[in-house]
C-alpha cells in the first residue's frame, strides 16, 4: 500500500471534473435525511429538560397518550439497563435517566400521526423536577465548591483528591524545562480561553427508524458514519449488530458532529413500541441545545525564546469541558499544541472536565484549534517583543522529516516548511496595510486517520466501473474515488459510478472523519481495482492461451507483455467485460484493512483584517490558506476543504460561542444569535496546494479536511493584535470585546 | 527486546520508568507484554492507547510488525474528528 512511485504521471488525478452528485443537488433531486418517508410512518418529537441540572422525580405521560393520534411515548424505562462505559454515556445522553444533565437533555419522546400532534403531546407530559445547582464554566467546574455532575465518572488517570468533575488527567513531555527556560532571552506566560462552538452544519439531524418486535430493523439517516450509527443504536437498544440495517442519506454538512447519535435510537425505540416507522427531524434550536458542540477550553502557556528566534522550552496546561460526560478532546490538544515546532524541553498537562452542557462531539480537528490559538498567539507575541518576522521564526523552529515531535516519535515526511515558504512568497504577505488594519500569521497541524475500511469495485457488462465505498460523501469524495478508479483502470472518469453502500452491503467502515475518506477509501478503491485488474488480465490470458503473468494492464487494455507472450491485439475492458459471463463470471475486486500509512497535514494561514475603532467589528480583507495535500486528487475539492476550514475557524475566532445564562440555559439557540459567517461576510479565500507526497498511499494522498480549521483562530487573533495594539486572549473576538480592549488601551 | 517509550502519565504505573524493554514482534504482543510486566498499566491499556512505530502512528492494528531496533512510543489514545 506504499506510494507506487514518487515520479508517477497521472492522466485523471489532478484534474477538475464536475462532481457526480452535482446535478442532483442543484436540481433538488438529492435526498437528504428529512426527505425519507414510509407508508404508515409516524412523526416523533422529544421533550427536553428546561433545567441545566435536575433530578427527574416523576414522568406522567397519561394525558399525552390519551391525545387522539398519539401512538407511543418512550422514556428511559423503555431502554435496556446494564450498559457500561461509552455505551452507557450514549444511552444516558439520548434519553436522561435519573437526572437531566443540561438544558435540552431529552427526558421523553412521543410518536404521533403528525408532527403537530406529537408536539402538542409533549406539552401534556408532566415531569416533576428537583432543580440542582449547576455549572457550565470549565474553571468553575474544577473548583472545590462546584456541584458534582456525577460521582464515579473519573478513570484511573485522575489523582486522588481532585474534584469528581475532573474525569481524566494526563501529563506528557520530555527534557528539562527549567534549563530550557533558563536558556531563553525572553520567557512569556499567559492564560487563554476559547468558547464552545457548534459545527454549524446546515442540515439538522434527521432519521426514519423502523424496528420490529423481532429485533430486526432499518434506519435511514443523515450521518458521517452509518456503521458507527449501527453500533451505537444496537448497543443502546440491546439489539444484535447486523439485525439493524442503516442507510445513509445525502448529508448537508457534518464536520464531526454527525459521527454519533442523538435521535436515531429514540426513533427506533418509538418504532418498536408503536410498531410503525417513526421519523424525527431536529429543529435548529434542538441541534444547538442538544447535539454535540465542541469543548470550551481554558489554557495556561509558557514559552521561552532566544533573541534570534529559537524556542528553548514550552509548557502548557489545558483544561477542557466536554459537557456532562467524559470525552473532551484534551488528549489531542496536549499532543498537538506544540507539534509544529522542534522543542527539546516541553511539558503538557491536560484535564477533561464535566459540566452541565451537552455531550461534546467531534468538530473538525477536535482539540487542535484551541491549543493552536494559545500557542500560536504566544509565538506571535514572542516575535513582536523580540522584533522577529513571524514566518522566519516559524521556519527556524519548524519540524521536518526526522524531527522528534513534541509528542515523542520522529516525523515521517511532512510539509510545514513548504507551506511557510509558499506563504512567505505570496504577494499578500507584503501587501501594504492601511489604518486600523492588521496582519496575522499562524500554522497548524492535524495528524489524520486511517480506520476500518472496506470497498468493492465491480465491472459492468459494458466495461464501465461501479465502486462501492462506506464513507458518506461530505466534501466531494465520490469524485475523488472516481478519479482514482479511473486512474487505476485507465477508463474515463465518466465511466465510473461511485455508490455509498449501506451497512448490509460492505464490511465495517469507520465514518468520514479524521480526514480519512480520500486517503482510506481511496486506498481501498485503488487496491480493489488492482484485484479486479488482475482478474481482467487473467481473462485475457485465458483467451490468448498464455500465462496471466504475461499480460499487463495499460490504459484500459490488457496487452501481452514479455518476450514469450506472443502477438495479440490488445483487449479493452469493454471487450473482456462483454464476455465475462461465459469466461468465468462477474469480475470484481475487494479490499479491507485498517490502513496505518496516513500522513499528517500542516498548513499556514495569513489573514489581513480591519477593525472598526467605533464598533470593534472586524472585517476580513484578505485570507490565504497554504496546506500540504500530499497529492491533490481533485484540486477543486481540496481547495474547498481549505476554504471551508478557514471560514469555520474565522467564525469561531470572531463570533461563534455558546452563551449560557445564570440559569444554565443556552441563550442563543438559533442562527440569528449564534452567528456563523456567511458568504457576504468574507472575501474569496485564496489557496495554495503544497504537495509533499505521503509515502503511505499509492498516489501520495494526505487527508486535508481538518488542518484548515486549526490556524484561523490564532491567525485572526494575531491580526487583531496587529490592528489594535492589544493582545486579546479570549475568543471569540466579538465587537463588544474588541471595543472594550480598544478603550482600555490607555 | 524492544524499547518502549511511555508518556509521562504512564510512567507512574510502570515503576516510574520512562523506557521499558519487553519482548514482542507485533504491536499486540508488545502491549500484552507491557501489561504482564507492569499490571498497573492494565487500566490504561483497556481504555485504549495508540502506538508509534518508527514514526508511524498505529491507532489500533495489533498485528503491525515491530523490529527489535524499532523506535516505539505509547501515545494517548487518538481518535478521528
Amino acid at each position: 500500500m506504499a506510494l507506487d512511485s514518487d515520479t508517477q504521471k497521472f492522466k485523471y488525478i489532478g484534474t477538475r471534473p464536475d462532481r457526480p452528485d452535482g446535478l442532483d443537488k442543484v436540481t433538488g433531486r438529492a435526498r437528504f435525511g428529512a426527505d425519507f418517508s414510509m407508508p404508515g410512518m409516524l412523526h416523533g418529537a422529544i421533550l427536553r429538560s428546561p433545567h441545566a441540572h435536575a433530578k427527574i422525580l416523576k414522568i406522567d405521560a397519561t394525558k399525552a397518550l390519551a391525545l387522539n393520534g398519539v401512538k407511543a411515548v418512550v422514556t428511559r424505562a423503555d431502554f435496556p439497563t446494564g450498559l457500561t462505559g461509552e455505551d452507557w454515556n450514549i444511552q444516558e445522553n439520548v434519553m436522561a435517566g435519573e437526572k437531566a444533565l443540561y438544558d435540552g437533555h431529552a427526558v421523553a419522546a412521543v410518536a404521533a400521526t403528525s408532527q403537530l400532534i406529537a408536539r402538542d403531546a409533549l406539552k401534556l407530559i408532566e415531569v416533576e423536577y428537583e432543580v440542582l445547582r449547576h455549572v457550565t464554566d470549565v474553571d468553575e467546574a474544577m473548583a472545590d465548591d462546584a456541584p458534582v455532575i456525577r460521582e464515579g465518572a473519573a478513570d484511573y488517570s485522575v489523582p486522588e483528591g481532585m474534584h469528581p468533575n475532573i474525569v481524566r488527567y494526563m501529563e506528557s513531555g520530555r527534557g528539562d524545562l527549567e534549563a530550557g527556560f533558563a536558556a531563553a532571552d525572553l520567557v512569556l506566560e499567559q492564560s487563554y480561553k476559547t468558547e464552545a462552538a457548534h459545527q454549524g452544519y446546515i442540515e439538522p439531524h434527521a432519521c426514519v427508524g423502523q424496528l420490529g418486535a423481532d429485533g430486526k430493523g432499518e434506519l435511514w439517516c443523515c450521518t458521517q458514519g452509518h456503521w458507527f450509527v449501527r453500533q451505537m443504536c444496537t448497543a443502546v437498544l440491546g439489539l444484535e449488530a447486523t439485525q439493524l440495517r442503516v442507510t445513509p442519506s445525502e448529508i448537508g454538512g457534518g464536520f464531526g458532529g454527525k459521527t454519533t447519535v442523538f435521535i436515531d435510537p429514540v426513533a427506533l425505540a418509538l418504532s418498536r413500541k408503536a410498531n410503525r416507522p417513526v421519523k424525527i427531524v431536529m429543529s435548529r434550536s434542538e441541534v444547538l441545545r442538544a447535539s454535540g458542540p465542541t469543548s470550551s477550553a481554558s489554557m495556561d502557556i509558557k514559552m521561552g525564546m532566544t533573541r534570534d528566534g529559537k524556542i528553548t522550552a514550552a509548557s502548557g496546561t489545558f483544561r477542557m469541558q466536554g459537557g456532562a460526560f467524559p470525552g473532551a478532546p484534551v488528549d489531542v490538544t496536549t499532543m498537538l499544541a506544540f507539534a509544529n515546532y522542534d522543542i527539546a524541553d516541553v511539558h503538557h498537562i491536560g484535564f477533561d472536565v464535566m459540566t452541565n452542557r451537552p455531550k461534546q462531539a467531534a468538530y473538525r480537528a477536535p482539540g487542535a484549534p484551541m491549543g493552536a490559538f494559545a500557542v500560536e498567539s504566544m509565538l506571535d507575541e514572542l516575535c513582536r517583543q523580540l522584533r522577529l518576522d513571524p514566518i522566519d521564526t516559524r521556519l527556524k523552529n519548524a519540524v521536518k522529516e526526522g524531527t522528534r515531535a513534541t509528542f515523542g516519535p520522529k516525523f515521517p515526511p511532512v510539509g510545514l516548511i513548504e507551506t511557510l515558504e509558499a506563504a512567505k512568497a505570496h504577494p499578500q504577505y507584503n501587501t501594504p496595510l492601511g489604518p486600523n488594519q492588521g496582519r496575522g500569521v499562524a500554522s497548524g497541524y492535524w495528524m489524520n486517520w486511517g480506520g476500518e475500511t472496506s470497498a468493492s469495485v465491480a465491472i459492468g457488462e459494458d466495461g464501465t466501473v461501479q465502486v462501492s465505498i462506506g464513507t458518506p460523501d461530505i466534501g466531494g469524495s465520490r469524485a475523488s474515488m472516481a478519479l482514482m478508479a479511473a486512474e487505476a483502470f485507465g477508463v474515463p472518469y465518466d465511466n465510473v459510478r461511485v455508490n455509498i453502500a449501506d451497512t448490509g452491503t460492505l464490511g465495517i467502515n469507520e465514518p468520514t472523519h479524521g480526514s480519512r475518506a480520500t486517503f482510506a477509501s481511496g486506498l481501498a478503491t485503488v487496491e480493489a481495482a488492482k484485484e479486479a485488474i488482475g482478474k481482467l488480465c487473467k481473462r485475457a490470458a485465458d483467451k490468448w492461451g498464455i500465462d496471466a503473468e504475461a499480460v499487463t494492464w495499460e490504459d484500459g487494455f490488457a496487452k501481452p507483455s514479455g518476450p514469450n507472450a506472443g502477438e495479440f491485439p490488445p483487449l479493452s475492458i469493454a471487450e473482456i467485460a462483454a464476455e465475462m459471463g461465459s469466461t468465468g463470471g462477474p469480475i470484481s475486486g475487494h479490499f479491507e484493512s485498517s490502513p496505518d500509512g496516513f500522513g499528517g497535514s500542516f498548513g499556514t494561514h495569513i489573514v489581513d483584517l480591519e477593525v472598526d475603532p467605533e464598533t470593534g467589528r472586524s472585517t476580513i480583507l484578505r485570507y490565504l490558506v497554504v496546506q500540504d495535500a500530499g497529492k491533490a486528487i481533485h484540486p477543486a475539492y481540496v481547495e474547498g476543504q481549505f476554504q471551508g476550514g478557514a471560514v469555520q475557524g474565522i467564525g469561531w475566532a470572531l463570533n461563534e460561542e455558546y452563551i449560557y445564562g445564570a440559569d444554565g440555559r443556552l441563550q442563543n439557540p438559533i442562527f440569528l444569535d449564534y452567528r456563523v459567517p456567511v458568504a457576504s461576510d468574507l472575501p474569496m479565500i485564496d489557496t495554495i496546494i503544497v504537495e509533499v507526497p505521503n509515502p503511505g498511499h499509492p498516489y501520495g494522498v494526505r487527508g486535508v479536511g481538518e488542518t484548515g480549521i486549526t490556524p484561523p483562530l490564532p491567525a485572526v487573533a494575531n491580526a487583531v493584535r496587529d490592528a489594535i495594539g492589544v493582545r486579546m486572549t479570549q475568543l471569540p473576538l466579538t465587537p463588544p470585546r474588541v471595543l472594550a480592549a480598544i478603550k482600555g488601551r490607555g | 527486546m524492544v524499547a518502549v517509550n511511555l508518556w509521562s502519565g504512564l510512567r507512574a504505573l510502570a515503576d516510574g520508568q520512562e523506557v521499558v524493554e519487553v519482548e514482542g514482534e507485533t504491536v499486540g504482543q508488545l502491549l500484552d507484554a507491557l501489561v504482564a510486566a507492569y499490571p498497573g498499566l492494565a487500566p490504561a491499556m483497556e481504555r485504549g492507547v495508540s502506538i508509534s512505530v518508527d514514526g508511524q502512528i498505529i491507532p489500533k492494528n495489533r498485528g503491525a510488525k515491530v523490529n527489535a531496533d524499532s523506535e516505539v512510543f505509547i501515545l494517548q489514545r487518538l481518535y478521528a474528528g
